[in-house]
């Protein structure tokens, strides 16, 4: 590998750009390849790229000049924590370990704050006003913490209307259910409202904070990854 | 290079360690999973970058190769050639190198110059 595509790899990377490093394995030649480009130097098909991207996993395809291994480099995915409480203390650092991009969201003056959450991008605001900032994607799970039907609605109402890829809130199965009626009264069908996984987590018996952080953590990948 | 600096970052911590190591004039290898099969602990595209020195970063699998792996790392930074590897499952009354997890890998190890 030459140093300057190390160099620009990393630069990717850290400037949030998805790309695809190709490298023939006969003789190591290698193509940086930028989303939504075509491989100049390596011939590698353009759909195959495009899949790699989207899938997230390396794959080795065969070409006129042998095996090219294709690794995709794309963005980590984001989890948005509502709610700066006991369980976000817990989980935001568990989830920037399990390699999340986290943000944490708390209007609240003196949750959101960067001694409690060094790991985490912070928000002070409500969730329907940072809501265009803030703009779930197919990578973003979000979960409500707050059991604050002032903090959590908005920000659910704005997960069920993006592509988030995971949306969860706290809250017993009673206060599901009064959720769930609200939510619907402001017009989203059963069909929508069953992608709020709630109670939140897997069920592992969690009593702590720090057992439920596990347990939610593990739902989100596994909603991520299954 | 301080670990928990890096997760601010979105690069991969082994590429920066990799790029940081070179910037230093440090001589080094980069060795990438290119496939597994059956239970191989690391992903493919999982890094681990090995110095002249011997310090390595990262891992291609849960320990059972690396040693084996910075040999041929440090014989790459030598020859300045890249080379391919293969390992596959131990047959624990020999003394070789593979995966006891039963996992078969390939890797790709290349200098970085």
């Amino acid at each position: 590998m030459n140093g300057r595509v190390l160099r620009e790899l990393v630069a990717a990377q850290e400037s949030g750009r998805d790309v695809v490093l190709a490298t023939r394995l006969g003789d190591g030649a290698q193509e940086l390849i930028e989303a939504g480009r075509g491989s100049d130097g390596l011939g590698v098909d353009g759909g195959v790229l495009a899949d790699v991207l989207r899938v997230g996993e390396s794959r080795t395809v065969e070409t006129g000049d042998g095996p090219v291994f294709l690794r995709p480099y794309i963005r980590a995915p984001r989890l948005v924590v509502v709610g700066a409480v006991h369980i976000a203390q817990a989980l935001v650092p568990m989830a920037a370990l399990a390699g999340f991009r986290v943000t944490v969201l708390d209007p609240r003056e003196g949750f959101a704050t960067g001694d409690r959450f060094p790991e985490a991008v912070l928000v002070k605001d409500w969730p329907d006003r940072a809501r265009a900032g803030l703009a779930p994607d197919g990578r973003t799970a979000v979960v409500a913490l707050t059991h604050d039907p002032k903090i959590d609605d908005p920000a659910l109402i704005a997960a069920l209307e993006s592509d988030a890829f995971y949306v969860g809130a706290l809250g017993s199965r009673k206060t599901q259910g009064a959720r769930r009626e609200r939510l619907g009264e402001t017009g989203f069908s059963a069909e929508v409202l069953d992608r709020i996984h709630g109670p939140i987590g897997l069920p592992i018996g969690a009593r702590t904070p720090e057992e439920i952080a596990v347990a939610v953590l593990a739902e989100v990948i596994g909603a991520l990854r299954l | 290079m301080d670990p928990s600096n890096s997760r601010h970052t979105n690069a991969d911590p082994v590429l920066a360690q990799a790029a940081e190591w070179l910037d230093e004039g440090r001589r080094i290898a980069l060795a990438t999973v290119t496939r597994t099969w059956g239970s191989a602990p690391r992903r493919a595209g999982s890094h681990m970058v090995i110095a002249a020195s011997g310090d390595f970063a990262g891992s291609v699998s849960g320990g059972c190769i690396e040693g084996a792996v910075i040999q041929t790392a440090l014989e790459v930074i030598e020859s300045g050639a890249p080379r391919t590897l293969e390992f596959g499952v131990t047959n624990e009354m020999a003394w070789e190198v593979g995966l006891a997890c039963g996992g078969r890998v390939h890797l790709f190890v290349e200098p970085v110059v």
